[in-house]
């Protein structure tokens, strides 16, 4: 009998013994755990959201209050107003924002799994040699490493262009070894078997590899999005067409304690944004693995 | 006709030639190469020419001049704040990385039982502080030196304490703090690499778990899940070393750089006080060096441990 049969046999008797791992005590101990550990953990979205609401005399109360009390909208008509005031028009940073983002993280996903499934799934020399160096990359202090790399982007001539804030990044470590383990765990008999339909490797890759990872490079996009959003690209990006919008809005709060109300208005939107695109990779995630490809 | 790269049922065959094996493998070569090209120029080169620098004085404005081993030789000889940096490192690293790794993986198992909208609702949640960029921000006010910071006036409120305290310009209060906050923050890279890990459990397996006699979800965890899912495990150990290493910016963020008698400096608050602020940059190599071997080892012991599990 296989493992198929055995489970189509019983399955009765597994769907009582299923039932029987999930106690209703040992439920409602997690609900009340997760309920505490929930409120710490939410703490920093809850202030961000009530100081974005706050008018201006709140916000400078002292002591300092985390929930507001009389919420208004002002400090996000502000912001809108000093919109109006930067130096090129607000939507060239907003497309610059999006092309350095977009860029940043498809290519990354793009060749971090691409160089993950070789990685993983063939047999070729030198393979061991590389998965190493990109491990030890990981544990070197990206600090001290920042002025070669302005020293290698200068002598690329890339310096003030949008590659030199979107090809680093393509590189990083952390993405390639993410794929590589999920890569790891499909079974060898899946890729074997769309070999011999005649599959070419990269067929093979985007067609087998790729839908059976869905959750990690979900989630590798949730990482990167982040990172890129998060890049001012102040050390590359001199001329101020080429700018993103993660600049714009600091310079916009830099204005001290006169925009304070502004500052809290960007500190939301600043988060929101990657908030979203986490969520809309989360929900995504759950749809994925109810695919039998998995089974050998 | 197609020319697949040596895979696995081929690897039998050790006899051909190094130089046909590569030839052999032109596909997979090609596959790589967009990444370990850029790899090779902002990974590698960057990462040589630090270490190259750590043997030099080079303070960025002139060019680096070499002086042998003298950076190391003042690092562990001279350097008394170094030797408590170093300290406070390895304490940070053995308390917030194993700790952090569990909640981690007990977090993303505990979310895992949830479904649909609330699951994603949940880890939003229990990620936000890595999300949400001003986690700080919060910890500044409940951590408040005078009788409002909230944690002074909870304590003063319960009698537990007579008179607020200075949290973090307390020498022995820092690091505890530092440790509580680092651990909130914790839930990062390696919780979501578990939340994606536990999502390609093959699902039968739990069936056939049951079968065999799994009788709770403890038993169900150790045999099934953690072994099913070892590679994140292990991808998600290594996030743990680098992030528990490398512990800087909280450090920095509510006690300062320099803390208060530098109880709170860590190995990369070190580093960034000699690159950043007196522009010694062969010193500051030299630390990261440093680090960089400490963490290759805490890697090797680690990834032996966590070959154990499920056995």
């Amino acid at each position: 009998m296989t493992a198929e049969e055995v489970i189509r046999k019983n399955r009765r008797r597994i769907r009582r013994a299923k039932r029987l791992n999930r106690s209703r005590a040992g439920n409602t101990i997690l609900y009340v755990l997760m309920i505490f550990c929930g409120i710490c953990m939410a703490l920093p979205l809850i202030l961000i959201v009530n100081n974005a609401l706050k008018p201006l005399d709140e916000i400078f109360q002292y002591p300092q209050k985390i929930f507001v009390r009389n919420p208004t909208l002002e400090n996000f008509s502000d912001l809108f107003v000093l919109m109006n005031t930067t130096w090129v028009p607000f939507s060239r940073y907003i497309m610059n924002t999006v092309i350095i983002t977009t860029s940043g993280t498809v290519g990354h996903v793009l060749i971090a799994s691409l160089a993950a499934y070789p990685l993983a799934k063939h047999d070729f020399p030198g393979k061991k040699v590389l998965f190493a160096l990109i491990i030890l990359s990981m544990m070197f202090s990206w600090q001290v490493t920042q002025i070669p790399i302005y020293m290698i982007v200068s002598a690329l001539h890339i310096n003030n262009t949008y590659l030199a804030v979107i090809l680093p990044p393509w590189q990083y470590g952390m993405g390639l070894y993410l794929m590589k383990q999920f890569m790891e765990q499909i079974p060898d008999s899946l890729v074997e078997s769309s070999r011999l339909d005649g599959a070419s490797e990269w067929q093979t890759f985007r067609k087998i590899i790729m839908p059976n990872v869905k959750p990690a490079w979900l989630t590798l996009a949730i990482f990167q999005f982040q990172q890129m959003w998060g890049n001012t690209g102040t050390a590359y990006l001199r001329s101020e067409q080429l700018k993103p919008l993660q600049y714009a809005l600091q310079q916009i709060t830099a204005g001290g304690a006169a925009r304070a109300g502004a500052a809290a208005a960007v500190t939301l939107i600043i988060a929101a944004i990657p908030i979203t695109f986490f969520l809309i990779c989360q929900s995504n995630i759950l749809e994925t693995m109810t695919t039998s490809g998995m089974k050998e | 006709m197609q020319m697949y790269p040596e895979s696995v049922n081929l690897a039998g065959k050790k006899e051909w030639s190094l130089w046909r094996r590569i030839k052999r493998s032109k596909t997979s070569y090609l596959m790589l190469a967009p990444f370990f090209i850029l790899f090779l120029f902002f990974t590698i080169l960057p990462v040589v020419v630090s270490i190259f620098l750590s043997f030099t004085y080079f303070n960025m404005l002139e060019w680096p001049t070499f002086i042998g081993w003298d950076n190391y030789v003042k690092l562990f000889l001279e350097d008394d704040i170094f030797l408590i940096a170093l300290k406070n490192t390895f304490l940070f690293a053995v308390i917030t990385g194993p700790v952090s790794y569990f909640l981690c993986l007990m977090f993303a198992w505990i979310i895992n039982e949830f479904k649909g909208k609330m699951r994603a609702f949940l880890t939003l949640i229990f990620y936000a502080p890595s999300i949400s960029g001003q986690a700080y921000l919060i910890w500044n006010i409940i951590l408040t030196g005078d009788r409002y910071g909230y944690l002074n006036s909870l304590l003063l409120k319960l009698q537990i304490i007579d008179n607020p305290i200075l949290w973090m310009k307390t020498e022995k209060y820092v690091l505890p703090m530092l440790i509580v906050v680092q651990l909130w923050l914790s839930l990062g890279t390696g919780f979501l690499a578990f939340i994606a890990g536990l999502q390609t459990v093959d699902k039968t397996l739990y069936e056939a778990g049951a079968v065999d006699g799994i009788k709770n979800r403890w038993q169900e965890l150790w045999y099934i899940t953690l072994p099913a899912m070892k590679p994140q495990l292990m991808f998600g150990a290594v996030m743990q070393i680098t992030t528990s290493f490398a512990v800087a910016d909280v450090s920095i963020q509510l006690a300062g750089n320099p803390s208060v008698n530098y109880a709170g400096a860590t190995v990369v608050t070190h580093l960034l006080d000699y690159g950043m602020t007196r522009f010694e940059m062969g010193y500051a190599s030299a630390i990261a060096t440093v680090l960089f071997l400490l963490m290759v080892g805490s890697n090797k012991l680690v990834q032996r441990i966590l070959r154990r599990v499920g056995d």
